[in-house]
């Protein structure tokens, strides 16, 4: 148990750190922040019009651009968009679901602690990607493949934060539930539930991460469709603007995706603001 | 545990009895055979040195631990306050207070509750917004809501500084004036002790040692003579040597 606290322990300073700068930063300070990126995209831009880069290298931002247009335009973005979006959200929900059930069970009953963590413990030492070659042969590779890498890449970061945040809750707030007269179920609404609402964000925020990551892994093993798909078939063609476009798409999903959760959070965590302001 | 329902001849039962209460940690027994009692609208202290048990005491009779043995009867509610607030971090003051309550009129109470420790402008608050004082206070309230007939109290202002201390040290005499509650509280202040309690207790090798009633009426000083004559017995007893 201790090791798994150490072990989460840079994953969650990671995952946390960057949140203060941005939204204490003063404007003055924010708009300097914008400074660097604009200028290399910029660079980039005049590098590419200049034909310092040649565009089977790497096309210019701008073509990037007019190539996410034309295929936003006769439709084909938008499948392939939609296709990814299917494999990411069926795997999250199922490998999430998992997570948070099992997650539960080992946090709240000493039984459960003793018979799902060291499994799972076990398995977590297994990178997960390197599991292809054997996915491959169990399910095949199809939509499955795509699915079962997203779970499995999803379940664990929100496997451990949920047993975290169980186990992290006072038990002396439990107590006090205690003295207050509630009952199990009660306290589990009342005290277990917020108190790992925190840690069960954290978790969700890792799995979303890992969910894109499993998720480019997967489309680029014979997919049919998907944005991974547009990519290897843009690389056979020399296409260089779509793949550069193709990972624009990811890095947005990923963006858009961190950003909703972290609304989320701020509008259901809104206690913790009272606590950072004091 | 036991419980019992026989009552003494004399006078009214008492809110709360315990006999026998004993609880151990591994070898060494923590509380070795507790009797103790407190009447109605009675304000017991209960002192005792650090690790003498007063604290496992207290959760033994809140019904906190089921690990002990021994009989514990309360007749009519009680409530707990700690030394820490407990408030959920998660929860305004108003669903603190209300934790655990039901009833179509359980707003109406709370805010009362609240008013009568002065807070009554808070109860959108969040616990991390409030002092330690005010935490306290809210503790407090959350506890009086309920109603009790016995208010046990962990060291409840052993946390706060010496003004607010005094401050809760005053607004539980009043609380205690109006609503006529019985209270046993833990502390490990001979002063607090004297200026709340109608009787005093020692807790020492895991038994009560000494029981002694504090006959000084409702307006109480640490100038009084018979204060201090007070403490001093108190205090040889619990081993701290005269000056």
């Amino acid at each position: 148990m201790s090791g798994t606290v150490l072990a989460e322990a840079p994953e969650r300073a990671a995952a946390t750190a960057p949140t203060p700068p941005g939204r204490r930063a003063r404007p003055a300070r924010r708009w300097r922040r914008i400074v660097s990126p604009v200028a290399l995209v910029a660079a980039w831009e005049g590098a590419a019009r200049a034909g310092l880069l040649p565009a089977e290298k790497l096309p210019a931002p701008s073509d990037v651009l007019a190539a996410g247009a034309r295929l936003a335009r006769d439709g084909t973005l938008t499948t392939h968009l939609l296709d990814s979006l299917t494999r990411a959200a069926v795997g999250l929900l199922i490998g999430g679901g998992l997570a948070l059930v099992l997650g539960t069970v080992a946090g709240l009953l000493r039984l459960g602690d003793d018979l799902v963590d060291p499994p799972v413990q076990m398995a977590r030492m297994l990178p997960h990607l390197g599991l292809v070659p054997l996915l491959i042969i169990w399910v095949g590779i199809g939509e499955s493949l795509k699915v079962a890498l997203v779970a499995l890449g999803a379940f664990f970061p929100l496997y451990f934060n949920t047993y975290a945040g169980i186990r992290d809750i006072d038990e002396r707030l439990v107590e006090a539930a205690r003295a207050c007269g509630l009952g199990h179920l009660a306290r589990l609404r009342h005290v277990v539930g917020p108190g790992a609402l925190p840690s069960l964000f954290l978790g969700l925020r890792l799995a979303i991460g890992a969910a894109w990551l499993s998720l480019v892994v997967g489309e680029q093993v014979n997919a049919q469709t998907g944005i991974g798909f547009l990519m290897m078939e843009a690389r056979e063609f020399s296409q260089t603007d779509v793949v550069v476009l193709g990972l624009v798409v990811y890095a947005l999903l990923g963006l858009i995706s961190d950003l909703a959760l972290r609304l989320a959070e701020r509008r259901m965590l809104t206690w913790r603001r009272g606590l950072r302001a004091t | 545990m036991a419980t019992r329902t026989s009552r003494d001849l004399t006078g009214p039962p008492p809110v709360l009895t315990a006999r026998a209460v004993r609880r151990s940690f591994g070898p060494a027994a923590v509380l070795a055979g507790v009797d103790l009692d407190v009447a109605p609208g009675e304000v017991v202290a209960l002192l005792g040195g650090s690790g003498s048990g007063k604290s496992t005491l207290l959760r033994v009779l809140a019904g906190l631990d089921r690990e002990a043995t021994g009989e514990r009867v309360v007749r009519g509610t009680a409530a707990v306050v700690f030394q820490e607030h407990r408030l959920l971090p998660w929860k305004r003051v108003a669903d603190n207070v209300a934790l655990g309550l039901s009833g179509p009129d359980v707003a109406a109470r709370v805010d009362r509750a609240l008013a009568e420790v002065g807070l009554a402008d808070r109860r959108r608050a969040w616990p991390a917004e409030l002092s330690g004082g005010q935490a306290q206070r809210v503790a407090v309230a959350r506890a009086l809501v309920r109603e009790p007939d016995l208010l046990l109290l962990d060291e409840p202002f052993g946390a706060l500084d010496a003004l607010t201390r005094l401050r809760m040290q005053g607004l539980l005499r009043r609380l205690r004036a109006e609503h006529g509650f019985a209270a046993l509280l833990v502390t490990h202040d001979v002063e607090e002790a004297l200026l709340l309690a109608d009787r005093a207790l020692v807790l020492d090798g895991g038994t009560i040692a000494e029981e002694l009633p504090v006959p000084l009426g409702p307006t109480r000083t640490p100038d009084d003579p018979a204060f201090g004559a007070l403490r001093r017995r108190l205090l040889d007893r619990l081993g701290v040597p005269a000056p």
